[in-house]
């Protein structure tokens, strides 16, 4: 019964299209290097976990390339855990250690995180409370998006033996905001407790080094950084217990089974060389477009404001709002001009709901509907930018056209 | 773009037709789930992402824009207060009234669109004098004027129905050539947020359990009770609760519904004809008219038939005389007025009555 659709013609064909590409902290191209690591193995069948030649020659691909990871985030590629990717990671922290911190000492059933959590993490924890006993407590952040660091001490110090695992993230995915790892592990490790973080956002974007943190567990993905989507790893502490979720042939460390994909664990790490190579130089050119981004839209449209910490804060992420639009819209006009973008919002049915970690920072509703994330990688140049400039005065003057008009009644 | 075939298909036609058309899906619950699981099996994520496929194939870009909260107020929330009111209201009309050549026209304009298409089988016909005149589908058992009966000339202008000249078996066929894989999805009936097609029980969660009495309508004896007079349709046969035949042995019919003392009575099929009907709210596709209105024809319900009528306007109220009396008649439906194949306009009915 909703059936609708509607007809453009503002006289913009696909030709006069520009291609921009703003939505890199969602998906990033894949670097040349990942591809010609990855398409260089996909005739490489044999097993990883198989004894013969073929076997091995697959097994020296996937253990060249943990040494590589490992060599990249400062961790033993001993820790290195293959996984599918960041939600199974975040799963397989959170529910693994849950599970065998608990296991351990029954007393160990609260979970201490934040409200800004990626979804992989907190719908995770939700379904431990749910189903396994779990007192999951979500520590609130400031206006900027940073942990309350003395709501987390005071949780942990409240019943230090309670607490199965603290869970963090290392970078927030909409807003940007670099969380402080270091003084979360700090408090956490005066009582014993493991800390899992979520960098899936981070790596390749600010330094990341495992050891030097002092983090547990550490979640991070192959398709945020120039590899392949579908690979990606948790790097698990050598001594630290973490009870399974997929059960079989045990290929890593039996903490996670199922044949390796040998191509795309090459491609991983080849980025994950490349990306953390070029990290400190990038770093510093990113931050300079993003800040060119974000002051000249302002300059356009004087009301657009930023979300996230503006100093600790990644140097892709550009987050604003703009008053009296949908974001839906902008997302919309802005597609429609061939430059990609996101609301940063989660979807049901495509539905736009107003962004968890918004609310959380303190903004109402409204706020959160009108707010556009706008990713910088390893590809942007300041011609994307220059379109984006281009583009956003008249698409947000249109937008806010419209965003009354759905919202009001009769 | 609903998910189904007919709006697949008229995005597609738009499109070949070399306008720049972006697909719309209405997300008309917050909840997607709620309003429509189990209907035909089907929900409305299934739906979403059908029409995301249409979309695809058709290579138009595709947006779901959320009109719950529009949709709750004008659409939902009517139905339950008109029901409330012993009225029977179409919730169809109400859309596309206030949502989607209203809400999403409105919204769709402002973002820099000039229309919005949609499957309904209806024609668009621009007369000599530039007004866009509402027709008949030339697809007679499909045809959807009915429900489109309430668009003002303004409306129309902003409209395009891509499918009114066309069978819904060429439809179906032509979106199998085009590869869309909703070409056999089954028509849609229900009421689109009651899912398992029973009002009455969706009505009673709202509104709760509030007794009454079926009475017989020569009489006056009380030949049963009800739990909700919005449970009763004028017209309706099955479900009165009534424990004792009739003396005659012939079915009885609900006549007539008052919701404040919440008595329905009930009576023989040859009571429920009615031969005049009062009107409020009207509609036109054009020029309101005034005094007589020329060539009318009216339509009672979505799929019924056309009754010869007198139809006379007087400012907000029209006097219908129907020369082929109609049966079961309820305060709410809507009267649509046709001259020939063309809608005039229409109105809601606050009375039927015999003359």
């Amino acid at each position: 019964m909703t059936d609708t659709s509607s007809v453009h013609s503002d006289g913009h064909s696909d030709e006069g299209r520009v291609d921009v590409y703003l939505d890199h902290a969602a998906s990033t191209p894949m670097r040349a290097e990942a591809v010609t690591a990855m398409t260089g193995r996909l005739a490489l069948f044999g097993n990883a976990s198989a004894l013969h030649a073929s076997g091995r020659a697959a097994r020296r691909v996937v253990e060249e390339s943990r040494e590589a990871i490992a060599r990249a985030l400062g961790c033993r590629p001993g820790e290195v855990v293959f996984t599918s990717g960041g939600t199974e990671s975040d799963n397989l922290a959170v529910k693994g250690l849950y599970w065998a911190r608990r296991d351990a000492d029954p007393r160990r059933t609260r979970v201490l995180s934040t409200t800004i959590e990626h979804h992989a993490v907190l719908d995770a924890l939700h379904w431990l409370g749910a189903h396994e006993g779990a007192d999951v407590e979500l520590l609130p952040v400031d206006r900027l998006g940073r942990v309350d660091l003395a709501a987390l001490r005071a949780g942990v110090e409240r019943d230090p033996d309670s607490v199965a695992l603290v869970s963090v993230m290392w970078a927030n995915n909409e807003v940007g905001t670099v969380q402080p790892v270091g003084e979360v592990v700090a408090i956490a490790h005066e009582h014993g407790i493991p800390v899992h973080t979520d960098a899936v956002q981070a790596v390749g974007q600010v330094p990341v080094d495992f050891a030097a943190v002092g983090v547990d567990a550490l979640t991070f993905t192959a398709h945020k950084l120039g590899g392949p989507k579908g690979v990606g790893a948790l790097v698990v502490r050598r001594e630290l217990d973490v009870t399974p979720q997929l059960h079989g042939g045990g290929q890593e460390r039996d903490i996670r089974s199922g044949t390796l994909d040998t191509p795309a664990i090459a491609g991983f790490a080849a980025a994950v060389e490349v990306a953390v190579a070029q990290q400190p130089q990038r770093a510093v050119e990113l931050a300079d477009l993003r800040d060119r981004l974000v002051a000249s839209v302002q300059a356009r449209v004087p009301d657009a404001s930023l979300n996230g910490d503006p100093v600790h804060r990644l140097p892709g992420n550009a987050h604003l709002s703009f008053a009296g639009c949908e974001g839906d819209s902008l997302l919309m006009l802005l597609d429609a001009r061939g430059i990609a973008c996101s609301t940063g919002s989660a979807c049901s049915a495509g539905v736009p709901q107003p962004s968890h970690v918004l609310l959380a920072m303190g903004y109402d509703d409204e706020h959160a509907r009108g707010s556009l994330r706008l990713t910088l990688g390893h590809t942007s140049t300041g011609r994307d930018v220059d379109a984006l400039l281009d583009a956003i005065a008249p698409v947000v003057e249109r937008a806010r056209d419209a965003g009354g008009v759905t919202r009001k009644a009769g | 773009m609903s998910g189904g075939v007919d709006s697949a298909v008229a995005a597609a036609r738009a499109a070949d037709a070399g306008h720049d058309v972006t697909g719309v899906h209405l997300a008309l619950s917050r909840n997607p789930r709620s309003y429509r699981t189990g209907a035909r099996g089907c929900c409305t994520l299934e739906d979403a992402n059908d029409a995301r496929r249409a979309a695809d194939v058709i290579a138009i870009p595709f947006y779901v824009w959320d009109l719950s909260d529009r949709f709750h107020e004008d659409v939902v929330e009517d139905f339950v207060a008109e029901y409330a009111a012993g009225r029977t209201p179409n919730p169809c009309l109400r859309c596309n009234e206030k949502i989607k050549f209203a809400a999403v026209l409105d919204k769709a304009v402002a973002l820099g669109f000039d229309a919005v298409a949609t499957g309904h089988y209806a024609r668009l016909v621009a007369d000599s004098h530039g007004e866009v005149q509402l027709h008949r589908s030339v697809d007679a058992a499909k045809d959807q004027s009915y429900v489109l009966g309430v668009l003002t000339q303004d409306q129309l202008r902003h409209a395009m129905f891509p499918l009114g000249d066309s069978l819904k078996q060429d439809v179906r066929a032509e979106a199998e050539r085009r590869g869309l894989r909703v070409a056999a999805k089954p028509d849609s009936h229900d009421i689109c947020f009651i899912p398992d097609g029973d009002t009455a029980g969706w009505l009673r969660e709202r509104l709760g359990s509030s007794s009454g009495t079926v009475v017989d309508h020569a009489t006056g004896a009380v030949l049963g009770t009800h739990q909700g007079s919005y449970g009763f349709t004028v017209g309706q046969r099955r479900g009165l609760g009534i424990e004792a035949p009739a003396g005659d042995g012939r079915p009885r019919y609900v006549l007539d519904i008052e919701p404040v003392t919440r008595t329905v009575t009930v009576g023989p099929r040859e009571e429920l004809g009615v031969d005049r009907l009062e009107g409020i709210r009207p509609r036109w596709c054009g020029a309101a008219p005034s005094g007589p209105v020329s060539g009318g024809t009216v339509q009672l319900r979505a799929h019924g038939g056309e009754h010869r009528a007198r139809v006379t306007v007087d400012g907000e109220r029209v006097l219908v005389d129907l020369l082929d009396p109609a049966q079961g008649v309820a305060a709410g439906q809507a009267a649509v007025v046709y001259d020939g194949t063309r809608v005039v306009g229409s109105c809601t009915i606050a009375r039927a009555t015999r003359g």
